[in-house]
């Protein structure tokens, strides 16, 4: 892949990273265009944050060349700096400072003009919603409050590029609504984002594109919609009260996949009501007791558990 | 404006970020004033009386010990401080925010330069308060404001010299326990030179180690410039293993801030 320095938001062309003999990253390519999301999926210690952490100037590849906001990772890591703001994993907040003290020591070290310097500080406390505790040490805040204080300081310098490594994960439900929000607020401005995460959901709601990352090596990338194709049709998935009903099934529908465990049946269809009516017929004539029954069209869950293979467990699986 | 004023602001905004922690949390800078004060306070009044009764060529007990070990203490108030910088610079290290820092567009150096201004800020205030509780349990100098200043001077020159070094021990150590321990002989090594004992009183091997380690040649100078003791060859001892500490602190410190940070 030949690297120009024409679009300003991310080129990755080769990239490889090994610690030891463990290879993290095995040769990556990637084009994040300007103004756009990119999420980067992909189960535990598949190489997400190494990436992230790499594109951010934390640490050096090993081999390959990258792009970011237009500048050299390699030659120029200055100048990359200058262009991103990050907000990695673990919140990165001075905890013994107030929410509006970490936000001047941020405006201070991007030697914001001391004209600007209230004013930008007065609206992100506002714009994240933590006028309120301002004045508080960031060590009481809640993890919402902490998540949100970290991404105003990513913010402080108007970065061109922000990499966001799981800057929903440990958030409630609400919470990250609310980070969505400013992530989607953020791309309006013509920002890029660059983000990880645990949730196929946010890729969805999120991403322009979706990359999946397994064993270092990019396995898929495209749109949301584009990856759903890559998995064969929804399916119905039967449930049984005991075992036997669901040997009968098995037995009687040729194609369906058991799973003993849950007592359910996986079906493949193609989601018709022709072949709900089919599929139930045949349930009839052999006259097997189904408890219920659901109907699920694919998603990235799906396209994930295809990708990376089911043997390892997926970071999106909900913890209960 | 220049990248000098630009990295100049830099640590004056990291000095300004230090010395808030200091004073968020002066459990830290009591406890590292205190230590110096307590072993003053334990040397002068316990073991006072009987060791000034030793001192060779003074016929002294508790007031001529006290003049004998305050150069020592106040030493020790350098080292004490020292310590606490190798602590502060590891439980900083193990904040996420040292990574925020790493990613933005800032002088590197900024974030240790911050510790060590702010340590050798701590050190004028733990020296002073020794110095005045030394004065207040009797300790006089007959020394002008020259040598006062000298004096101060000395041991300014080994706190930036210890700064330097403990940043480094802060940034080798894994964890903030280890930061802790790893510096502890700093505040040891006055009592294995010349800071409580005249060092011809040990035996032979101990002697030499005492005579020849860093800490005997600033203490002596330190005595030298307040009392008015025979200087000798200490001063310019005292200059050069500070020096020496100082470069290998620097080097070894910026050294392993720049290298890529663990995972």
């Amino acid at each position: 892949m030949a690297i120009t320095g024409l679009q300003a938001g991310i080129t990755v062309a080769g990239l490889r990273k090994a610690f030891g003999t463990n290879v993290v990253l095995d040769g990556v390519d990637l084009d994040v265009p300007k103004g756009t999301v990119f999420a980067l999926l992909g189960p535990n210690g598949a190489g997400k944050t190494t990436m992230v952490q790499i594109l951010s100037t934390l640490i050096r590849a090993d081999g390959g060349q990258a792009l970011v906001a237009g500048h050299d990772l390699t030659s120029d890591p200055d100048a990359v700096r200058g262009a991103i703001g990050v907000t990695g994993q673990f919140s990165a907040v001075d905890n013994l400072l107030t929410g509006e003290e970490n936000l001047r020591l941020m405006a201070d070290l991007h030697h914001v003009p001391s004209a600007d310097r209230q004013r930008s500080i007065r609206d992100l406390l506002h714009r994240f919603d933590l006028s309120d505790v301002a004045g508080k040490a960031a060590a009481t805040y809640s993890g919402g409050m902490r998540r949100r204080l970290d991404l105003a300081m990513t913010l402080v310098g108007e970065p061109q590029v922000i990499f966001l490594d799981e800057p929903t994960t440990g958030l409630d439900p609400r919470s990250r609504r609310t980070m969505w929000q400013i992530i989607r607020d953020l791309v309006a401005d013509g920002v890029t984002i660059f983000l990880t995460t645990q949730y196929l959901e946010e890729a969805d709601a999120l991403a322009d594109r979706i990359a999946v990352l397994d064993h270092g090596r990019l396995v898929a990338q495209g749109t949301a919609d584009e990856l759903k194709q890559l998995v064969p049709g929804g399916h119905v998935r039967l449930r049984f009260a005991d075992a036997a009903g669901l040997a009968t099934a098995t037995e009687a529908l040729a194609d369906a996949s058991p799973d003993r465990e849950a007592m359910t049946l996986q079906v493949p269809t193609d989601g018709s009501v022709e072949s709900l009516r089919l599929l139930l017929d045949r349930l009839d004539a052999n006259a097997v007791d189904v408890q219920t029954l659901s109907m699920h069209t694919p998603d990235l869950d799906d396209v994930f558990l295809t990708l990376t293979g089911s043997s390892t467990e997926p970071e999106g699986a909900p913890t209960p | 404006m220049s990248t000098m004023t630009y990295a100049a602001q830099d640590c004056a905004t990291m000095l300004r970020r230090n010395l808030r922690h200091m004073l968020r949390y002066p459990s830290m800078t009591l406890m590292l004033v205190g230590q110096p004060i307590v072993f003053m306070l334990l040397f002068v009044f316990v073991f006072g009386g009987t060791m000034g009764a030793g001192l060779t060529g003074v016929a002294g007990g508790r007031a001529e010990y006290l003049t004998y070990i305050t150069p020592g203490i106040l030493l020790m108030a350098v080292a004490s401080v020292s310590l606490g910088t190798a602590i502060s610079v590891a439980m900083d290290m193990t904040e996420g925010i040292i990574a925020r820092f790493r990613t933005m567009a800032i002088a590197r150096v900024s974030v240790l330069t911050g510790h060590v201004v702010g340590a050798l800020i701590q050190t004028v205030i733990a020296v002073a308060v020794v110095l005045a509780v030394a004065v207040l349990l009797g300790f006089r100098s007959d020394a002008g404001p020259a040598g006062w200043l000298a004096a101060v001077a000395v041991l300014g020159m080994l706190a930036f010299a210890l700064t330097w070094f403990t940043v480094a021990l802060g940034l080798v150590s894994k964890s903030v326990e280890t930061a802790s321990n790893l510096p502890m002989f700093l505040v040891l090594l006055p009592f294995l030179g010349s800071g409580f004992v005249p060092t011809e009183s040990m035996p032979t091997g101990l002697r030499w180690f005492a005579e020849y380690q860093p800490f005997t040649p600033v203490i002596e100078t330190v005595r030298a410039l307040l009392l008015g003791t025979p200087i000798g060859n200490n001063a310019f001892l005292a200059v050069a293993w500070c020096t020496v500490i100082a470069m290998t602190g620097y080097v070894w410190a910026k050294r392993l801030y720049n290298r890529d940070p663990a995972r």
